[in-house]
């Protein structure tokens, strides 16, 4: 009797010692799970979420202090994959998703003022002090940070619509009964 | 052309012929177990397929599928054939029954129905019910053994007591015990070479019914149903083995014709291993799949504790597809000289 | 004789060629309306170079070339531009492209067309003129014809193959184009075999068409070129180019592959055709042969305006009652046409219209039994079952593992599945939902990278400004002390005694100029007035800086004034003096400074 609790005693401390041992020998350097998951949120850095930037939301989900609902351009598809990847509950969107949209400048009533330019997050906007400012339409991520700063109110946020480009396949739908 | 994809233009072809050329192919080896046995296996089929039909259908009807398309793809109709002709005939009809439900409701449809399914719900219910019933599943008929069919019908309907006499153990049961028993003073091929147990040369009678299921096997690859690879590799597996042992100790080892032909190795070469649900994919894989069900079909035959080792070996092997697939994918075109 | 090789799968349906071929190509006449879309081959869109209510004339050049991977286009015939506008094209989705629309005006008046002697000219100016021509591949895949005759720099290009394999049901303008135009078509190869210099120039032709056979060969040695006609197999898809590539040389290339890679290059027969007529007769690709068969009551081939509507073209070969649809290619590959109004275009090569008997309605799909037929028959040896598993488990890191940009879209798998499965469909729902990813991941890392230099520069700059306040608060007080030092020392001494570490000569030299200016207030006033003194001084000595800095400003553009600026000057000039304005720095430079 004492001879067996001694012997699982035994191999307890030898389990231990060798998990105690990998764990600072094997150690993963820096937080990669961190990486992980702004690698999943879209980089649209547009502060929805309430912080200044993806890689702050990131960190703050890691750390368990916001949830993964906050980020409206990652859309339901992005709180799915982060429920994956950290194991937490699927929740609905805090906010509304809103269908993606790129910037445009009405040219007509810009003026130059240049606070756009600097509200922008990624510099897709191009432009100078009373030179006309004008979105790059392919680095616009639809933050809409650029449209409380203009004085004039010229900046709209057309929806992107489907064209031959950005066309996809749908899913094959065939049809077994009607419904309804 | 609403809902119309392309290609616009299709070769003729359906699930319900593939599965209808199959239990065509079943129809010689039914034959001649009618004619060595007596048609009580129709009893037994008319039961299986009865119960088979009724709980898929219950079961489509509760994931909210559509009947007709279902039902009438006859894959439900194989399994219950299959049951019908691994199980005794003289088995209750609760057995049957039960069996065939286990195999249709959860080795199917719980694992999400037609083509779903990782395991091969005949063989399921096989293992099932020999685990849990191992007395009645091998009470086979002796043969030459003259007993009216409306008797065999009773005995099935539970109507009347189970009979010794009527009920026996299969040659390959036969000849396992016997050499137990006997530890060694007698050889196989003595025991062989009594006719009235093991007719001419693997089970009198069954020989005949196995050699029907090879003429169904050859049937179904002449259509193009199923491919050569796995019938022949299990049936490779199953004679190289027996034959090594035999060549080895003729005393202790029956000959691997005798192997081949008598329970369920024949049927299973043709019809178990070629089901295309829970069977490998590439060529390769059933190769791989066939060969090692059959080395394990004789070694849990020879060293197990079962008569017949087809169903656990086909189970096994089941569990291994996906690693297999995985491993043996051919390359494409293309991509052949890279490593 | 050349021994060919062999190419798993494939599949033999019904050819139903035969209704199309008993009678001549024949040429459509004009329609009422062309809508010519702008976008008709692989790559860049071109820009439109006319505008409404523009004359054109047969051929005129309305679209140019937007980069090297892309392709001209042209108007198929005199008339009148009535718009530029989004107009329904030829493409499932039913979606609109930017299309010119012209009204002809009934004279089919050409362009001048001056006829090339290509062999004086280098392989760069061909390349060009086939590129201005709008030639492109018209096998189906438009690809633009003068960025395939490249050879590549390390491998030697073995073989040219030429593709008139046309192995799709129904589709019978290529065999057509070859009984009755073969010497233009091998003229045509003869351009391409001195582009790209092959050992060796192979023409595959499906052995269900022995004219088309008979008729090359033919017209091969009245040319007397050492091009070799041969007869392939029938069978489905032996006309892909990778697949006819394979029968004919043995050579398999894999999709991460180029073919010249492995020395072989592969065209349409009915691309060299328009090379040879753009080429040597400058005429550029306005109109393609179309075979219009199906439910109609006189199937057979048309010479077709691009741009032509699909209702009049159809009108040509009165469609049946039953007619529910048309499609443009053929019944394995092919689409619904969107439209009644829908345009020909370059990739028209057929136009069948379907009818419930035709094309009866398809059985329901039924759940995939892994029977492996489809592996049986895919060209490419691919696993069509597990794409389709993975493609509806929607894990298309998987699909890709299993090689699905291998995938040729065929159709050969969907056409043997006994669940009625349509494989094809699943795949490229895969393939775009796969692109659009990259897409995105590509945006999102572009958009992380751009806010990361952002940042980054912000910070810079804040460091920067910070660093440049610093050193001012540190000059500052570096003066002030020098001051202070000054005012106690005599005022002599103070013009060498500062110790100013300003960067700026113009700076240090006025603060030296201005330093016995600012000392006199300090000796004479109380400490605290000492300070004050100190910042207006200070003020002032910025106000001078400036000053000077904008006398020391040279404008860089006022020497070498040609007359036309010097007129604008003094008109300038003069404006100015009407208003009471100080004259230009220009006029005052002239001027010794006062």
């Amino acid at each position: 009797m004492i001879s067996a609790i001694a012997i699982m005693a035994l191999g307890a401390v030898v389990l231990g010692a060798l998990l105690g041992y990998a764990s600072i020998k094997f150690r993963v350097e820096g937080d990669p799970l961190v990486e992980k998951i702004e690698a999943i949120l879209p980089q649209t850095q547009c502060g929805q979420c309430g912080y200044p930037g993806c890689r702050p939301y990131a960190e703050a989900i890691n750390k368990g202090e916001a949830d993964i609902n906050l980020c409206p351009p990652g859309g339901m598809e992005g709180v799915q994959r982060l429920a994956d990847l950290l194991g937490r509950e699927v929740k609905p969107l805090e906010a509304e998703e809103k269908p993606k949209a790129v910037a445009f400048i009405d040219e007509q009533t810009c003026i130059g003022c240049t606070l756009c330019i600097q509200a922008c997050p990624v510099d897709a906007i191009v432009g100078a002090a009373k030179q006309m400012h004008t979105i790059i339409a392919d680095l616009c991520t639809g933050c809409e940070l650029c449209v409380p700063p203009c004085p004039v109110e010229c900046i709209s946020m057309p929806q992107i619509t489907e064209n031959l480009d950005n066309w996809k396949w749908k899913y094959p739908v065939i049809e077994l009964k009607k419904v309804a | 052309m609403d809902f119309s994809t392309p290609p616009y233009l299709l070769k003729n072809a359906s699930v319900q012929r593939v599965m209808l050329q199959v239990l065509a192919a079943l129809l010689p080896g039914i034959a001649a177990y009618v004619w060595i046995f007596g048609p009580i296996i129709l009893v037994q089929l008319a039961l299986t397929t009865a119960t088979a039909l009724a709980a898929e259908a219950a079961m489509l009807k509760l994931r909210e599928k559509p009947l007709a398309m279902f039902v009438s793809d006859g894959s439900a109709i194989v399994t219950a054939w299959l049951i019908a002709l691994t199980f005794p005939p003289l088995s209750p009809w609760w057995l049957v029954v039960a069996g065939t439900l286990f195999a249709v409701v959860i080795a199917k449809h719980l694992y999400g129905g037609l083509g779903q399914n990782p395991f091969n719900p005949a063989m399921v219910a096989f293992a099932v019910c020999i685990v849990s019933f191992p007395a009645l599943m091998s009470q086979w008929p002796s043969v030459g053994l003259q007993v009216s069919f409306a008797d065999q019908a009773r005995v099935v309907f539970g109507m009347m007591p189970r009979l010794d006499a009527i009920s026996g153990a299969t040659p390959l049961d036969t000849l396992k015990t016997a050499l137990k028993l006997e530890e060694g003073t007698v050889s196989v091929t003595q025991l062989l070479a009594d006719q009235t147990v093991y007719g001419f040369f693997a089970g009198r009678g069954w020989e005949w019914v196995t050699g029907g299921y090879l003429l169904g096997g050859i049937f179904l690859l002449w259509r193009g149903i199923i491919s050569w690879h796995a019938p022949l590799s299990f049936i490779a597996g199953l004679t190289l083995l027996s034959g090594a042992l035999w060549a080895w100790h003729p005393a202790q080892f029956a000959n691997p014709f005798f192997h081949l032909f008598s329970g369920g190795a024949m049927l299973g070469a043709w019809f178990i291993v070629t089901d295309p649900v829970s069977g490998c994919t590439t060529t390769k894989g059933k190769l791989i799949f066939g060969f090692v069900a059959g080395a394990l079909a004789y070694l849990i035959r020879v060293f197990g504790g079962y008569p017949d080792g087809v169903a656990f070996a086909v189970l096994l092997m089941n569990i291994c597809v996906p690693l297999i697939d995985h491993y043996t994918q051919p390359a494409i075109f293309g991509m052949k000289d890279k490593p | 004789m050349l021994s060919l090789f062999k190419f798993k799968g494939g599949v033999k349906p019904q050819t139903n060629k035969t209704q199309s071929v008993s009678e001549p190509i024949a040429v459509a006449p004009l329609p009422s309306r062309l809508f010519v879309p702008l976008h008709q081959s692989i790559g860049g869109t071109p820009q439109p170079l006319v505008q409404a209510g523009d004359r054109v004339l047969k051929g005129q050049l309305i679209g140019a070339a937007d980069g090297w991977i892309s392709s001209a286009v042209h108007a198929p015939t005199s008339g009148t531009v009535r718009t530029i506008a989004e107009h329904v094209a030829a493409h499932p989705s039913g979606l609109t492209t930017l299309s010119v629309e012209i009204e002809p005006d009934g004279k089919d008046e050409w362009i001048e067309r001056t006829p090339i002697d290509y062999a004086t000219l280098p392989p760069e100016r061909v390349r060009e003129l086939l590129r201005e021509a709008g030639v492109v591949g018209l096998g189906g895949a438009v690809f633009p014809t003068h960025g395939k005759l490249t050879a590549s720099k390390t491998v030697p290009m073995d073989e040219l193959v030429i593709n008139g394999a046309e192995c799709e049901p129904f589709i019978t303008c290529d065999d057509l184009l070859m009984r009755e135009r073969a010497e233009e078509v091998i003229r045509g190869v003869g351009i391409f075999r001195d582009l790209l210099q092959p050992k060796r120039v192979l023409i595959g032709i499906e052995d269900n068409k022995p004219e088309a056979v008979a008729a090359l060969q033919a017209a091969v040695a009245k040319l007397g070129e050492k091009f070799e006609v041969i007869a392939v197999p029938t069978r489905y898809p032996a006309g892909g180019a990778k697949q006819l590539i394979r029968v004919l040389t043995g050579k398999e290339v894999p999709s991460t592959k180029r073919s010249t890679d492995l020395g072989v290059q592969c065209f349409n027969v009915a691309t060299a055709y328009t090379a040879w007529r753009a080429v040597t007769h400058g005429e550029p690709v306005i109109s393609r042969i179309v075979t219009l068969t199906g439910n109609v009551e006189r199937p057979r081939n048309w010479e077709a305006l691009i741009g032509t509507p699909l209702s009049e073209f159809v009108a040509l070969g009165q469609p049946k009652a039953d007619t529910n649809g048309y499609l443009m290619g053929g019944p394995m590959m092919g689409f619904e046409m969107p439209a009644m109004d829908a345009p020909l275009v370059k990739a028209t090569n057929c136009i069948i219209a379907g009818s419930p008997t035709l094309f009866p309605p398809k059985a329901p799909e039924m759940p995939c039994i892994r029977c492996g037929e489809c592996a049986k028959v895919c060209p490419h040896e691919l696993q069509p079952f597990e794409m389709y598993w993975f493609s509806r488990a929607h894990n298309f890191g998987k699909t890709q593992e299993y090689h699905i940009f291998d995938c040729i879209e065929c159709g050969c798998c969907s056409f043997v599945c006994p669940s009625r499965i349509p494989l094809v469909q699943y795949f490229r729902f895969a393939k775009s939902e796969i692109w659009a990813r990259e897409k995105e991941k590509n945006a999102a890392d572009q958009a992380k990278a751009r806010f990361e230099w952002k940042t980054e520069r912000e910070e810079r700059e804040k460091a920067e400004k910070a660093e440049k306040l610093a050193r001012a608060a540190a000059a500052q007080a570096a003066k002030k002390a020098a001051e202070a030092a000054a005012a106690a020392a005599t005022p002599a001494a103070a013009s060498d005694a500062t110790p100013e570490p300003a960067t700026e000569t113009a700076v240090a030299v006025t603060a030296q100029a201005l330093l016995p200016a600012a000392t006199e207030p300090a000796t004479t006033t109380d400490a605290p007035v000492d300070a004050e003194a100190a910042k207006k001084a200070a003020i002032a000595a910025a106000m001078e800086r400036a000053r000077a800095q904008r006398a020391a400003i040279q404008p860089k553009n006022t020497e070498n004034l040609t007359l036309l600026q010097q007129k604008d000057i003094a008109a300038v000039d003069a404006l100015r003096q009407q208003a009471g304005i100080e004259p230009s720095p220009a006029a005052e430079a002239e001027e010794p400074k006062s």
